[in-house]
């Protein structure tokens, strides 16, 4: 009977699939409903912006640079076949703040700050950090996950517009600087091309979704870890996976809306 | 004080306690004995109401603990303390910050008061000097020191204690048990200690429940206890290998599965 087998096997992981985001958005409903904590004593969202948002910094701006450097090789290449490279200000500035400054920097982020927020939870759940703080009558989704949350929301895109200067920084490093595009109109073209609403604010936008979702998902993974070496392990492996995949399927939902018929 | 009648608890379909009765009066130090997965943890996770019983109930100061509601539970754990295992101090904070933590969560006490009041109970378990210092810098007597300051932060009336002298060298040892016994009558406290360390908690506690199989096997004053001619209280208190409590998980026939011809 391999074949019933294998539709038992799908039928399960699906169902399993399905259970744990009911899990997950039930968790994610919590947090807000105990953020309150948070808000009041906003010290407690600073000490982990620094551990989320500051610590993630010197990747944020290394990768900018590096996308930003390759965009402006390739866009040379691309657009001087048709003469207009004049243009590559625009194409740079447009590839950074629409798509990669906000999914790049999103995935860099679930690496390094996801993945630590999801271990850091597990063992703090794994050495009865959790149950102690549950004792103590104090509530640890609005004393531990609340304020690591809102960081993760409010960091992501200050990150991804870090990235995106960076790398329009590195762009203009090689086209300007190396090749020799003309200063005037890599900045002026930008200038006029990019739309503060359509442009810069949907790139915002799709940040903060990519924010959260990393975030949320970071967190329950962590909370929701087996209390052991392997089980923490297990879980810092799933959140970067599932972010990953979350942020490239959602990254595509969202042009869809955004930008569709422009 | 507290009053235990009749408790029943099962794990999905394993029953873990089966009909558990105890009354613990103020002031005293109980000891709470038993081999390793009889059910202490899950008991005193009863009395702090992590866990709700299938059948009877625990009672602190005439109220039953799993019939209260959260606000009323977190009222009433904050008359609690209870040393974890392993200490379960909180990882990111320092020395001061974790014996602090319920002053600054639970109280609107100025900054300077909680300061001198950490302090005492710092000077209280002689670890004053290490107030700076992270958990990660202190060794296992120092660290489970520190978590019995943390736990009589708030003056408790009931303090737990879950194997507090698990994996400490004899003199930590000696130092954490005279510390449960001076800090009880220190606070007039009612404190319950869950321990295997028979020798130890013999001299320091004023009575003694011996639980096997989910119910209570034995008690009595330790006088009586080590007077007793019951053969299981003989096995722990002299620590005989094999005896009611079997040295061999039940297992198939040993010729057999070793394919001995009988
Ligand atoms: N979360 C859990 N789920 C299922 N079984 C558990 C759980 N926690 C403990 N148990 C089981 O319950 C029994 C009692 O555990 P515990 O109260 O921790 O024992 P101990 O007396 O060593 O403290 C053990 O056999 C353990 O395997
Ligand atoms: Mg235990």
């Amino acid at each position: 009977m391999p074949f019933t087998h294998t539709l038992q096997v799908i039928g399960h992981r699906t169902i399993d699939a399905v259970w744990r985001i009911g899990l997950a958005t039930r968790f994610f409903a919590l947090t807000l409903m105990y953020s309150g904590t948070s808000f009041r004593r906003f010290h407690l969202i600073i000490k982990e912006l620094f551990s989320t948002g500051v610590m993630s910094l010197i990747i944020i701006i290394v990768a900018g640079l590096f996308v930003g450097m390759v965009l402006g090789l390739q866009g040379y290449e691309t657009l001087q076949r048709y003469g207009s490279e004049s243009a590559l200000g625009v194409m740079v500035a447009l590839g950074l703040v629409r798509e990669l400054g906000p999914v790049v920097a999103a995935l860099l982020f679930a690496s390094r700050a996801g993945s630590a927020m999801t271990a850091e939870i597990g063992l703090m759940k794994a050495t009865e950090q959790i149950s102690a703080m549950e004792m103590m009558a104090v509530n640890p989704i609005a004393r531990i996950v609340a304020p690591r949350f809102w960081a993760g929301v409010i960091s992501m895109p200050l990150l991804a517009a870090m990235f995106s200067a960076v790398g329009v920084f590195g762009g203009y490093f090689v086209g300007v600087i190396q090749i020799g595009v003309d200063e005037g109109s890599f900045w002026s073209q930008m200038q006029a091309a990019v739309d503060f609403r359509e442009d810069i604010l949907n790139g915002v936008l799709k940040s903060f979704v990519f924010g959260t979702v990393v975030t949320v998902i970071a967190l329950f993974e962590g909370f929701d870890a087996p209390p052991t070496a392997e089980g923490v392990s297990g879980a810092t492996t799933r959140t970067v996976v599932t972010s990953s995949l979350a942020i490239l399927m959602l990254d595509f939902v969202l042009t869809a809306i955004m930008f569709r018929g422009n | 004080m507290v009053e235990i009648s009749d408790l029943h608890f099962a794990y999905d379909k394993r029953a873990i306690l089966k009909g558990i009765n105890m009354s613990l009066q103020k002031g005293k130090l109980i000891a709470i004995m038993g081999s390793s997965g009889c059910g202490k943890t899950t008991l005193l996770r009863h009395i702090g109401g992590v866990l709700k019983p299938t059948k009877g109930y625990v009672k602190i100061s005439g109220q039953v603990i799993h019939e209260l509601d959260q606000h009323n539970l977190y009222a009433m754990r904050r008359k609690m303390g209870m040393l974890f295992q392993f200490g379960a101090l909180f990882t990111d904070m320092s020395v001061f910050d974790n014996v602090a933590f319920q002053m600054r969560e639970h109280t609107t006490l100025p900054e300077e008061l909680i300061h001198d009041l950490v302090l005492m109970k710092l000077h209280a378990v002689g670890l004053r000097g290490t107030q700076k210092l992270m958990p990660s810098e202190l060794s296992g007597g120092m660290a489970r020191r520190v978590a019995l300051a943390r736990t009589v932060a708030l003056d408790p009336m009931l303090i737990m204690y879950d194997e507090p002298f698990a994996g400490l060298d004899p003199i930590s040892l000696r130092v954490v048990g005279d510390l449960i016994r001076r800090l009880n009558d220190a606070l007039g406290a009612t404190s319950v200690v869950v321990t295997h360390d028979v020798q130890e908690s013999l001299k320091i506690v004023d009575y003694v429940y011996f639980m096997e199989n989910g119910t209570i096997a034995a008690e009595g004053t330790p006088e009586e206890i080590r007077a007793s001619d019951k053969a299981f209280v003989r096995q722990f208190v002299h620590g005989e290998i094999d005896g009611p409590v079997p040295f061999h998980y039940p297992g198939g026939d040993y010729r057999q599965e070793l394919n001995l011809s009988v």
